[in-house]
């Protein structure tokens, strides 16, 4: 409780109303668990840890901010998530997949349920906007007919329809993250994964991608968004975890059940 | 079909790189391809070498013709022999004015003994069949000698030998160089598409789907390569002789397709490893 006080103050936190009260989160509806993770990288000094004794739940549906300073281990719980990383000791639990035992074929499986969204977009530059979301379809052996219709749905969804078919340099950075999220989008993934996805973006294109992430998160999709923006943080009355030297400082979930325990 | 597509646009998206890798292995089969034309035109001169080995059973004067027609037929049904031929004393000593005109003179008379001649087949000609031969020869009565060039037929079957250990031992040199060339210039074209490459792994591509249309292009690429080898080698090869003044022979139809194929193949294990390595990595 220290370093939240520290960080942010508790007024700036409100409780979620459904999905962030732990008392109302069934067991069942757990979807991503971490359990005592701990990574350290290999060629890290001895004794750095990137993530240490990290445990955190996260319920179908919720949208989740990892805060915290550089190098604090946000964008390492993400790795974890989509299994670029495993742990050096713990366990992930991801929709049924285990860090443990997930064979590098279910990787690629899990990943088709995943949507990812990078700061730098991640898209590929000789391809249209369409080409680019439809090449997340065409990847995974989707029936040539079936993508152009969903395609389209995706950049429809984003706000780019009219865009559809122009080169990433002829778009702004922000509409250009649209693309990076219809690509994201296209498989309907139960959960999207942004990692610092407005950093490169000035504050009207942050808040057209904040709005974006919230109609995602509206219609079902849980999401978990690593940020330095606390601004972003503060407009909002979604779960907050901060991290500090790869440790869990604050976790507002928890916060709000001690609160109540209180009452 | 989608990865052959990939594979034939990587050719359009990035054709100096594809250029350069169809070079390089152009040029990494034309040195294996020179090295075959000399081993084959020394593996031709060989042979041609081989096929006058040749067993010569001197018949002892006065021998009844019957005598000796009765062991030729015999001799002929060896397994090892091709033909035997009969050489009267007359047409030894016609022979020898033919073959030593310079001393035609001092053939005057029939001096020269009358011989069985036997040419034998290829894949007989090696020094211990040819003995087995010679001593057959040797067993009948009026046979007084046999001579078939012992030391020779060994000298040559131990160059044959030495020329196909080197012949192995260098083609699997420039074979294996080849290989590192191709999978060198492929991991160049692998790191070119790495970012390509990282965004099918996040959206759920396999292993196999991001290896598959690199393969292909592994293998179009060999094949690409060994044709231009081919061609390369030709041109080398009619140069060469032009100047050499001497008849070369180039590759049958059989051996150029096994070249392709083998371009292909180093293609192929080429971009196997490189991709291989670098899915590992990401």
């Amino acid at each position: 409780m220290t370093n939240f006080s520290r960080s942010f103050p508790a007024s700036l936190f409100p409780l979620p109303a459904e999905v962030t009260n732990p008392l109302r989160t069934r067991p069942s509806s757990v979807m991503i668990r971490f359990d005592q993770v701990t990574k350290v990288y290999p060629r890290a000094a001895v004794g750095a840890s990137a993530l240490h004794n990290v445990s955190f739940r996260v319920a179908k549906g919720e949208f989740v901010f990892l805060t915290g300073p550089s190098g604090a281990g946000k964008s390492t719980i993400l790795k974890l998530l989509y299994m670029d990383e495993r742990p050096t000791s713990g366990e992930v639990r991801i929709s049924g997949y285990s860090s443990g035992t997930i064979k590098r074929r279910d990787i690629a499986r899990l990943r088709r349920r995943l949507g990812i969204v990078f700061q730098d977009f991640r898209l590929l530059e000789d391809r249209t906007a369409e080409q680019n979301v439809a090449f997340a379809l065409q990847v995974i052996g989707t029936p040539a007919a079936a993508i152009p219709g969903r395609v389209s749905r995706a950049l429809t969804q984003v706000g780019l329809a009219s865009k559809a078919t122009a080169l990433p340099k002829e778009l702004s950075g922000g509409e250009q993250q649209r693309v990076a999220f219809a690509r994201a989008l296209v498989n309907d993934p139960f959960v999207l994964i942004a990692d610092e996805p407005t950093g490169n973006l000035d504050d009207r294109a942050t808040r057209g991608i904040f709005q974006l992430l919230r109609e995602i998160n509206a219609a079902g999709t849980a999401v978990l968004m690593a940020t330095h923006n606390l601004d972003l943080v503060r407009s909002s009355d979604y779960r907050t975890l901060e991290l500090n030297h790869g440790e869990v400082v604050f976790d507002s979930a928890e916060a709000a059940r001690l609160a109540l325990e209180v009452e | 079909m989608l990865a052959i597509r990939t594979a034939l646009t990587a050719f359009r998206r990035a054709p100096l790189l594809s250029a350069l890798s169809i070079t390089t292995i152009a040029f990494s089969l034309f040195a294996f391809g020179l090295f075959g034309l000399v081993a084959l035109n020394i593996k031709n001169a060989l042979q041609k070498v081989e096929e006058r080995v040749e067993v010569r059973g001197f018949i002892a004067d006065s021998t009844p013709i019957e005598t000796i027609t009765a062991a030729s037929d015999e001799i002929s049904k060896y397994p090892e022999v091709l033909n035997v031929e009969l050489v009267t004393q007359a047409q030894a000593l016609e022979r020898a004015r033919t073959e030593l005109p310079e001393f035609k003179d001092v053939f005057e008379s029939e001096v020269l003994p009358a011989s069985l001649d036997v040419k034998l087949k290829p894949g007989a000609r090696d020094p211990a069949t040819v003995k087995q031969v010679v001593d057959k020869i040797r067993a009948f009565d009026f046979v007084d000698d046999v001579r078939y060039g012992e030391e020779w037929i060994s000298q040559l079957y131990k160059l044959r030998n030495i020329a196909g250990v080197a012949g192995v031992a260098l083609g699997l040199a420039f074979a294996a160089v080849a290989v590192i060339i191709i999978g060198a210039t492929i991991r160049m074209a692998v790191l070119s598409r790495s970012r390509e490459i990282s965004i099918m792994r996040l959206v759920g591509a396999t292993d196999g789907f991001i290896r598959r249309p690199f393969l292909i292009e592994g293998s179009i690429t060999g094949v690409l390569g060994g044709v231009l080898a081919l061609v390369l080698t030709y041109v080398a090869m009619r140069v060469l002789g032009q100047y050499l003044h001497f008849e070369t022979a180039f590759f049958d139809r059989r051996i150029g397709t096994l070249g392709l194929l083998f371009g292909a193949a180093m293609g192929f294990l080429g971009s196997a490893v490189s991709v291989g390595r670098h899915l590992r990595k990401v």
